[in-house]
């Protein structure tokens, strides 16, 4: 039961006194201001809100009676709602009516430091102070949102947010009886031509057809209802109108606005009800409540005011000494100036980043920042404040593995969990449980830090408090108890680009000072143990730790929504150690069974009964005894006339009964994003089954490379001879064979392709012989090298690098390309000195003939580095690019869902799609997008 | 298949053609059985009502977004022709530019032409031929004040250009001038008064650029062959007169820009092309995004019948909400217009509500629940 609410958008309106205003500025200290100014913002939305509602109140009477009491029942339960906030643009007279005080003096303070009555900080407008009170609503520091006041302007002076309004009405209109200039036949066909303007192309587009169309009549002359000559208006920059070179006053275009009738705003997309055009000619003045422009108390004792305090000084001033120039009968030219210094710092009290003036500045000449500042950009009031907000009851830490944990744990230091708490209620039935940990206290773990009063009031737990808060405790009372195993954390790491950034975990307390998480979840966070730091949350509620461990949990998140495969699998040394677990190990039982033990597995009937046991025996005691598996290793050829288990590469995966047949495991069954056994085990397990037997699977891999070493040895990259001649020989022809076509073009003979020149070609050309070269000199060295060494093992079996880095390391490292060209930057007609002018060859243009064990030249080190740089250059030009491609999306489609009815529809009901995806399935529950019927066919049958 | 009849309404098109497929000679009930099976699946992996599908579909495309190269250039298929590609492409589509930077078309060959029939003259036909195409050399004759540019017979050839079509031309595009053609120099001069150097000048400027044969807009040409049939691949775009060739198939042509795709086939037609081209793009990064959350993207694009780009002009400008619009980019501005029109934020998206600290109208924000209160006695 919503009450409904009006927040109403205030646009006020201030002067300021030119470059005085700057040099009474100080420079405050920005963070604290920032917050307290955060603060107010808040209280004085909630304020707003909380006086339209009370305006309303007394419409409904009775009915409202009837319905309270309904209410009542449910109060407890459901907080209040805004369902709706109105904007419109503020009448004087509403702003009088708001306002708690008439501010008369830009004098702040008195002698003793206490605020002046009518002065800018008067108590009436809210308090900053600790211990005073505030004059209109009696609260204190921090209960106080703050109240509006008012200046009362001697001059009227234009609002620039609103002067392009202005002028377009003032254009459009008569400039003596006020009707629009369309003569009144065609009102209703420009009208509903202007509507649909304005729903295809916006309300800017609106007021500029306005005057299109009012240019096209030709009318400009003459008005079509009484007839009166209209003359040619510009505007002078930043805020006043000239007419046939003669200055109009602000009080001549705000009786000419005035007598717009209401009939005629329609026309351009002004409400009447909300606007009347003459109120974006301010006569009076809001200023804003204290309590969002706090000052701040310097360790000197000095108080420094917020720069919209001081931009008020400025307005409140020179608007004083205008009254009294006006009064005293000063000549017209000195009446003049000051009106227009007004007008200069309203300006600037609003924007100070308008073309044309100079910005108010501070005394250090640094710019205020006012109002529109305060809103706007990403530091802004909106992005900063209201669109992201902070939170308590949060950790970050540096992170680091323990594939001892489970996959959905997250290790929190102890000291971090004696810090963090969960709130838990005091029942009959847990009073004795909880007692304790207030007798261990907040130094004790696990202890706890406060206790919570039915009433709100919160205690912290001490030795002095303990005995009392035990005393007290009854039901009803909330303990903030320590962190233990079990609870549940957000665990997150920036950039949080996909769901998965934002998992939840179960905590597990332990030793140490970093957060540790299980290497298999690094893959989704995109985490690695250079230094990354994680940020831990704990849900305060019931409500959201629900939430937490229903939706967000680990094992809820393993199939990726963006292509409905597996986001979490086994990485790097787990990958390499079931490798070379299933490829062709074998140890006796009795070290298999140690194995399997250390790895949580602790049923070792389906182990055969023999001396020595395989490796694929000992993979199969960790899977379930009715799984079925049909899979290719990553080595498979695809060969067209498969020969299924009698592979020769052993490539053909197949997991009959829980029992692994024939294939080597490796990055296509388990890896994330890739791993097939993993989706499979999924599908018919169930995640959290899938999560157990991962993480077995994971801790098995690691097993055997404790148990049988494993490592990257420099020796891996030997060759023997065979090997280098072979390669020696691929690079001599590859060399000759350029020689020719660098001869052929300089002889002219070279035929182009078409569409490019020669030299194009000849560049293209070339680049294709030296790929060639690099990759026979790869496929020499992936023949000769050995097969058994573990660089190798790393590479087949997909936990790290590929048969062509150890080409690089052993034989070539090939083609420096940038831009997809050979580089040809730096001399002019060559790359570096040391080579002539116009030289082609291969070493002149980036290639880089042997392998880095074998070392580069130092011209080939620096061809390296060139290619190095440009490619750190192009990450960090296009991390901030696809981030705004990123937020562009996130911001046009996060209002999309599914409703009720299958359709996608945004927030304003229009249908976006019938069903979603055509199918309406869900991607993070299907494989891979798809259902698979072949599965299904065969589980039927 | 009579016993698969029921579920044809109650599955996907594509899934139920791939269930009678796979069920072909299986006994009726066992078909049945399997069809429940898949059905039943099928209602299992359907999306929840409240499910953030855009926000899901954003972070799909966001977040490979991270892992893009942002090298403009990409050799398409041979090593000829340069070819926007990478995340500048991607930005390029969601913003809805109207000019591509690099347009480019697949042109489709009907029978016998796509077999290699005069390919290349086929593909010069195409090609937009302008003067300079053929002239080599421009003088400017002083003393008869009239210009004279010397054409290549054997580019013409080529081309096959004749003198008769560079009159034609010539003397229909510029007006007020007299042209005549003498052993392969084309004469020009002005029918009017002396005309001042300077004016000849940019005649002659204009001559150069004067367009003889061929489909306006298409700069190059490459015949290509793709697996057994040759396809012309064009730079430059114009799928209207392209379409209109009588040897063209225009079942399968196809351009890269989406705004000429859309004003010639219409929006839905747009709206596929939108989501070839992403999908292009990411999959030649060896990138893995399911198509529904393209398919989300180009629908959002389209919804409104013309193009509208993920940007403040184009979607967000549309959105209901004053706050949403004022929390991506120019929140002043929106705010001052709608305190104009005295605009209502109903709160329905999900950003007002974050403002205001609400729940949100997704998910488990969705369903209102209200559960009792028994009130215990004191």
């Amino acid at each position: 039961m919503a009450e409904k609410k009006q927040k109403k958008k205030t646009e006020e309106k201030k002067e300021p006194e030119k470059g005085k205003a700057s040099e009474k500025a100080e420079t405050p200290a920005e963070e604290t201001r920032e917050e307290q100014e955060e603060a107010s913002k808040e209280t004085s939305k909630k304020e707003s809100e909380k006086e339209s509602s009370e305006e309303k109140k007394p419409e409904k009477t009775e009915e409202a009676e009837k319905e309270k009491e309904r209410i009542e029942d449910y109060e407890q339960v459901i907080s209040k709602k805004v369902r709706s906030l109105v904007f419109g643009v503020l009448s004087p007279k509403i702003i009088k009516k708001m306002a708690s005080a008439k501010i008369v003096t830009p004098e702040l303070y008195d002698k003793e430091g206490y605020p002046v009555d009518g002065g800018l900080m008067d108590i009436r407008l809210g308090v900053i102070d600790p211990g005073l009170k505030c004059k209109s609503c009696g609260s204190k520091l921090k209960e106080c949102p703050g109240h509006f006041g008012y200046v009362e302007l001697a001059r009227p002076i234009v609002h620039v947010k609103f002067i392009n309004v202005i002028l377009n009405l003032l254009r459009c209109t008569c400039r003596e009886c006020g009707r629009v200039l369309i003569p009144k036949n065609r009102f209703e066909k420009y009208k509903s031509q202007l509507d649909r303007v304005e729903k295809e192309l916006g309300l800017e587009m609106r007021r500029k057809k306005v005057s299109d169309i009012i240019s096209s009549l030709k009318t400009i002359n003459k008005c079509p209802h009484c007839g009166k000559k209209q003359q040619k208006l510009v505007i002078e920059k930043p805020t006043t109108f000239m007419e046939n070179e003669k200055r109009i006053s602000p009080i001549e275009v705000r009786s000419r606005l005035e007598k717009i009738p209401d009939e005629d705003l329609e026309i351009f997309g002004i409400n009447p009800t909300h606007v009347r055009p003459e109120w974006m000619i301010l006569t009076v003045m809001a200023i804003p409540p204290v309590t969002m422009r706090p000052s701040i108390t310097l360790e000197s004792g000095e108080r420094s005011e917020d720069d919209l305090t001081h931009k008020l000084g400025d307005i409140v001033r020179i608007n004083q000494r205008l009254f009294e120039n006006i009064n005293a009968g000063a000549p017209e030219i000195i009446i003049e100036d000051l009106w227009d210094l007004l007008q200069y710092h309203i300006t600037t009290f609003f924007d100070n980043n308008i073309a044309q003036l100079p910005p108010a500045r501070h005394r250090s000449g640094q710019p205020l920042k006012t109002i529109t500042e305060r809103i706007k950009s990403k530091e802004g009031r909106i992005r900063h404040n209201l669109a992201g907000k902070r939170t308590n009851f949060s950790a970050r830490t540096v992170i680091s593995p323990d594939p001892m944990l489970r996959i959905n744990e997250v290790g929190v230091p102890k000291i971090i969990a004696m810090k963090l708490s969960v709130p838990e209620r005091v029942n009959q039935w847990n009073t004795e449980y909880l007692k304790k940990f207030i007798e261990r206290g907040p130094e004790e773990y696990p202890g706890a830090n406060y206790v919570i009063r039915p009433d709100g009031k919160k205690k912290k737990i001490t030795e002095e408090t303990k005995e009392a808060s035990l005393e007290e405790l009854q039901p009803g009372y909330i303990v903030e108890r320590h962190l233990m195993d079990g609870d549940v954390a957000l665990f997150n790491r920036q950039p949080s680009l996909h769901r998965m950034s934002m998992m939840c975990h179960k905590i597990r307390v332990l030793p140490g000072r970093t957060l540790r998480l299980n290497p298999a979840v690094c893959f989704p966070y995109n985490a690695d143990f250079d230094g990354d730091e994680m940020n831990l949350h704990i849900p305060q509620t019931e409500e959201a730790r629900a939430e937490a461990e229903i939706l967000m949990q680990v094992q809820t998140q393993l199939i990726s929504p963006r292509y409905g495969l597996s986001v979490i699998g086994c990485v790097q040394d787990s990958i390499s150690g079931n490798y070379i677990l299933t490829k062709d190990l074998k140890v006796s039982r009795k070290k298999a069974m140690e194995m399997l033990y250390s790895v949580g597995a602790d049923d070792f009937s389906s182990l055969p009964r023999k001396e020595e046991v395989s490796g694929k025996e000992i993979f199969s005691a960790v899977l379930p005894e009715d799984f079925n598996f049909i899979g290719h290793s990553k080595l498979c050829q695809r060969c067209i006339d498969c020969k299924r288990e009698k592979c020769e590469r052993d490539a053909y995966v197949k997991v009959e009964k829980g029992k692994l047949v024939s294939g080597i495991i490796d990055k296509s069954s388990l890896g994330s994003e890739s791993g097939l056994m993993l989706r499979d085990l999924h599908v018919k397990y169930g995640p959290d089954v899938t999560i157990k037997i991962l993480e077995r699977i994971f801790k098995l891999g690691i097993e055997v490379l404790t148990n049988f070493g494993f490592t990257t040895a420099i020796s891996d990259t030997d060759l023997p001879n065979v090997a280098e001649q072979k390669i020696e020989e691929v690079m001599k022809k590859a060399r000759e064979e350029v020689d020719v076509l660098i001869d052929s073009f300089h002889k002219k003979e070279l035929e182009s392709f078409p569409g490019k020149t020669a030299a194009e070609t000849l560049e293209l050309r070339i680049l294709e012989v030296l790929n060639r070269a690099r990759n026979q000199a790869g496929l020499i060295v992936a023949e000769h090298c050995d097969k058994d060494s573990h660089t190798i093992i790393m590479a087949d079996s997909g936990a790290r690098g590929n048969p062509l880095n150890l080409a690089q390391m052993s034989a070539c490292v090939g083609q420096q390309a940038m831009r997809g060209k050979r580089i040809d930057k730096g001399y002019s007609e060559r790359t570096l000195s040391s080579f002539k002018k116009g030289d082609l060859s291969p070493e002149a243009r980036g290639f880089i003939r042997d392998g880095f064990k074998k070392g580069l030249t130092p011209y080939e080190f620096f061809f390296g580095a060139m290619t190095g740089r440009d490619s750190l250059m192009d990450t960090a030009l296009r991390t901030p690019k696809s981030g705004y491609l990123y937020r562009r999306l996130a911001n046009a489609m996060q209002d999309l869902k599914v409703e009720y009815d299958g359709t996608v529809r945004d927030a304003s009901k229009r249908i976006i799609q019938f069903e979603y995806g055509e199918d309406g399935m869900d991607v993070s529950k299907s494989e891979k997008g798809t259902i698979n019927i072949k599965r299904i066919i065969k589980r039927v049958t | 298949m009579a016993t698969l009849k029921e579920y044809q309404d109650k599955l996907p098109p594509k899934l139920f053609e791939e269930l009678k497929d796979e069920t072909k000679g299986m006994a009726d009930s066992k078909a049945k059985k399997v069809a429940e099976a898949v059905y039943e699946e099928f209602r299992m992996s359907r999306v929840e009502p409240g499910e953030s599908v855009g926000l899901v579909g954003a972070e799909s495309i966001g977040e490979p977004g991270t892992q893009m190269t942002l090298n403009t250039f990409h050799f398409a298929g041979v090593a000829e022709m340069n070819v926007t590609m990478g995340l500048p492409r991607i930005i390029e589509i969601l913003d809805g530019r109207a000019k591509i930077k690099t347009p480019m078309m697949e042109i489709f060959l009907k029978n016998p032409y796509n077999k290699g029939k005069d390919i290349k003259k086929i593909a010069l036909s195409v090609r937009e031929t302008v003067f300079r195409d053929i002239a080599t050399e421009f003088l400017i004759n002083l003393a008869d004040s009239t210009i004279e540019a010397k054409m290549s017979k054997k580019k013409m050839d080529d081309l096959s250009v004749t003198d008769n079509m560079v009159l034609k031309a010539i003397t229909g595009t510029v007006k007020g001038i007299t042209a005549r053609i003498k052993e392969n120099v084309l004469i020009v001069k002005t029918k009017g008064k002396e005309e001042s150097l300077n004016e000849i000048y940019r005649l002659k400027e204009k001559l150069k650029d004067i367009f003889i044969k061929g489909v306006k807009g298409i700069k190059q040409v490459l015949p290509v062959k793709r697996e057994d049939e040759f396809i012309i691949i064009t730079a430059g775009t114009n799928l209207n007169e392209v379409l209109q060739l009588e040897f063209v198939d225009e079942e399968r042509t196809i351009t890269n820009d989406i705004f000429e795709i859309a004003d010639i086939l219409g929006i839905e037609a747009a709206r596929q092309a939108i989501i070839n081209e992403v999908y292009k793009v990411i999959e030649s990064q060896g990138l893995n995004v399911d198509i529904r959350h393209i398919m989300l993207v180009a629908d959002t694009i389209c919804s409104a019948g013309r193009i509208k780009g993920i940007t403040r002009y184009g979607v967000v400008s549309e959105k209901s909400s004053v706050l949403a619009r004022a929390s991506f980019e120019t929140p002043i501005r929106h705010i001052i217009n709608a305190s104009l029109v005295g605009e209502v934020d109903e709160l329905t998206s999900v950003v007002e509500n974050v403002m205001l600290n609400q729940p949100i109208p997704v998910g488990t924000g969705l369903p209102g629940l209200v559960t009792k209160s028994t009130k215990v006695d004191k």
